[in-house]
């Protein structure tokens, strides 16, 4: 029997942080690639310190819900998961390449494949584009477009910064839009000025955050000038100094992030069978768009 | 429809391939002279296949439940497994698996086993159970549908509902509805904490599988099958207080400066029965119970939860201030009061307190006097600081 265990934040405060990792589970859960599909939160329950020992698999894959590596995958995540025999240097990564490492959960004898966090999977790269495929509803964008990659900043976590330029780049790479750019909330470039960044009339706007919550929904609208006031809301697409923004949101509420889940265990070892297909054939019935998977699952 | 027969058919093979069967009071064995059966009321030896086949006819009940387990269930050693037999008040003695011992009578949540034919009848009624706020009824599922001989099925709902007829309930069948539900308390506010008891009643879940009862119970009281389970067998892991706090890190790192005093108040504060419906077994450490009642309640807390972590950060830098001494003026009235109202907040009280009721310190109306009175006009209460 193998196991997945989707490791995320949660919230003591807003109810609704915890409403992508439920969504994704779901998702994960309907494919029947895992005998036992649990969520697992720091700040609500099952705790990370519990939820190992609710599940009966031997073999357990952890797929950290974050967007990049850092304090909570490098320490609390195996540390409250009592994986002793953890060292960051295991995942011998450089910021962004962390894939997974197994080890004993101490608590409960069982295998732990942990793996690293989904916002630097390289099919993140896909949602993020997904994402300006959903806020723009043309399968096709990208002519014509500018793509801004949004995160929080440097603070105290350097990597939060390399994860966002990774994938802007991988964009960047790809030719689709007309321009591609990484900004920041806390440090330059920031998304204040996102209209300074950019040639093209239109620019997507896409945070690289999980869950939807203070930043998403209220600092980043009002920051960017989309709205005076976040209770108001604002438009999508809403013209700013002659531009068009259309806002997306945060990347972690789009439907294709239980792909990355599936892809981060896959690469750890876990036997999905087809679950990655029946993700994408799933979403397409859903948005209309066509969804390739971007690499074999496994590999 | 699964007939009998093949019950039979399956049980014997099972003594076949095993030379016995022994379950729930049900013995069969293969011997030299032909098979031996036993129930804890009768005995034949010397049977052969059809002869057995013919014994077992009336014995259906033994029959259906060792296939219901054995098969159905299966699961040996799981907390799945025993929290499905603690269910129907089946004997518990195979929670143990291959290497436990055999102190799970003593466990509080557990009550005299019932035999086949006791459970087989109180299954038929619909056998309920409580676990903390919710009433859990097994039952065996009617005949007349697709299910074979035996089959068990499960419902759940708020304990203030068992007396509620259904069509008054919101019905609901898939278990990740649960999440929903335990959300939000009656009043829509988030309860961050699952053991608090403040599920909202007007719900019920029918006809779910074992399998599904246990993932429903998990999503309403995540990890207290696994945490139960482990009290039963003696194999229930503590981390008390100080080996919680030393662990922490990040802005929690402060939590082993909380004073001893403090964690005290932060467990009389918190983890009492009136808050939570988890018992709390850690202490300060090891060697040193705190002086605080860990409660009644049905759940082992094995170690201090997250909100009490954040809390205790908190406290950890209030206690850090300095005390000292202040003067104001209040009638002794107001002094009392203020009690009143430090008493009202704590007890969550204050949304009782009627309009009107100007007798009760802590009224909407008193605070608001209170405040017009004595605070100056940057908010504050007005008081001297005396001591320097
Ligand atoms: S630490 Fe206290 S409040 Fe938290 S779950 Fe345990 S008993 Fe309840």
């Amino acid at each position: 029997m193998q196991a997945l265990v989707i490791a995320a934040h949660g919230s003591h405060l807003n109810p609704d942080a915890s409403d992508p990792t439920y969504a994704h589970a779901d998702t994960v859960r309907e494919t029947g690639a895992f005998d036992e599909v649990r969520e697992a939160f720091w700040k609500e329950e099952p705790h990370f310190r519990e939820v190992i020992r609710t599940l009966e698999s031997d073999e357990v894959f952890v797929v950290p819900l974050f967007i990049s590596e850092g304090y909570f995958t490098e320490q609390v995540i195996p540390r409250e998961l009592r994986l002793e025999e953890w060292d960051p240097d295991k995942w011998d990564s450089d910021g962004t390449s962390a894939s997974q490492v197994t080890l004993e959960a101490e608590d409960v004898g069982k295998t732990i494949h942990y793996c690293g966090p989904v916002g630097t999977h390289d099919a993140m790269t896909d949602v993020i584009v997904q994402r300006a495929e959903s806020v723009t509803e043309d399968p096709n964008v990208g002519d014509g477009f500018g793509l801004a990659v949004v995160g929080h900043g440097t603070e105290r976590n350097e990597n939060s910064a390399k994860a966002i330029e990774y994938h802007t780049e991988r964009i960047r790479e790809m030719d689709r839009f007309d321009e591609a750019k990484a900004l920041f909330m806390d440090e330059e470039p920031e998304v204040d000025d996102v209209t300074d960044y950019f040639e093209t009339e239109d620019i997507v706007v896409v945070p690289l955050f999980i869950a939807d919550g203070y930043h998403t929904q209220e600092d980043i609208p009002e920051d960017m000038g989309l709205t005076e006031d976040y209770r108001l809301g604002w438009e999508v697409p809403a013209d700013v100094d002659g531009h068009r923004i259309w806002y997306a949101g945060a990347v972690g509420t789009e439907g294709l992030m239980a792909d990355v889940i599936l892809e981060r265990a896959a690469d750890a070892g876990a036997d999905i069978g087809d679950a990655v297909a029946a993700v994408r054939e799933e979403l397409s019935l859903e948005t209309g768009a066509d969804l390739e998977p971007s690499a074999e699952p496994g590999d | 429809m699964t007939t009998a027969p093949n019950h039979v058919e399956a049980l014997l093979e099972a003594v076949d391939d095993g030379g016995a069967v022994a379950f729930d009071g049900l013995r069969i064995e293969r011997a030299e002279d032909g098979y031996a059966l036993e129930t804890p009321d009768e005995e034949w030896t010397g049977l052969d296949a059809d002869d057995l086949a013919d014994a077992l006819e009336p014995l259906s009940d033994y029959v259906t439940n060792w296939r219901y387990w054995q098969r159905a269930v299966g699961g040996e050693g799981t907390a799945r497994r025993a929290f499905l037999r603690w269910c129907e008040r089946a004997p518990l003695a195979d929670v143990d698996g291959d290497d436990g011992d055999a102190e799970t009578g003593a466990h509080p949540s557990v009550d005299e086993p019932l035999s086949v034919p006791e459970r087989y009848a109180a299954l038929r009624e619909g056998l309920d159970r409580e676990w903390g706020q919710l009433c859990l009824t097994a039952r065996l599922v009617d005949d007349a549908d697709d299910d074979p001989a035996g089959e068990r099925v499960y419902d759940l709902w708020h304990v203030d509902d068992a007396d509620s007829d259904l069509t008054q309930l919101e019905v609901y069948d898939d278990p990740r509805d649960a999440r929903e539900i335990s959300t939000y308390d009656e009043d829509g506010r988030y309860r961050p904490l699952k053991t608090a008891p403040t599920l909202p009643s007007g719900w019920a879940f029918t006809g779910l599988s074992g399998g599904e009862l246990v993932e429903t119970v998990e999503f309403f009281y995540p990890a207290t099958v696994a945490n139960w389970h482990r009290e039963l067998r003696g194999t229930l892991d503590v981390d008390h207080w100080s080996e919680t706090a030393e662990r922490q890190t990040g802005i929690y790192d402060v939590l082993d400066e909380m004073p001893r005093e403090a964690v005290e108040w932060m467990a009389e504060a918190c983890c009492v029965d009136s808050q939570c419906l988890r018992r709390r077994e850690w202490e300060f450490d090891e060697d040193e119970a705190l002086d605080v009642d860990g409660g009644d309640g049905p759940f082992p807390c094995r170690e201090p939860c997250s909100l009490v972590v954040a809390a205790a950060r908190k406290w950890t830098i209030l206690e850090s201030e300095d005390e000292h001494t202040y003067e104001l003026e209040l009638t002794t009235s107001e002094y009392n009061q203020l009690a009143e109202l430090i008493d009202a907040v704590a007890e969550g009280r204050t949304d009782e307190i009627r309009e009107a009721d100007v007798n009760d310190g802590a009224n909407r109306f008193r605070a608001r006097y209170l405040r017009a009175k004595r605070f100056d006009e940057e908010g504050d209460l007005e008081a001297r600081r005396v001591d320097d």
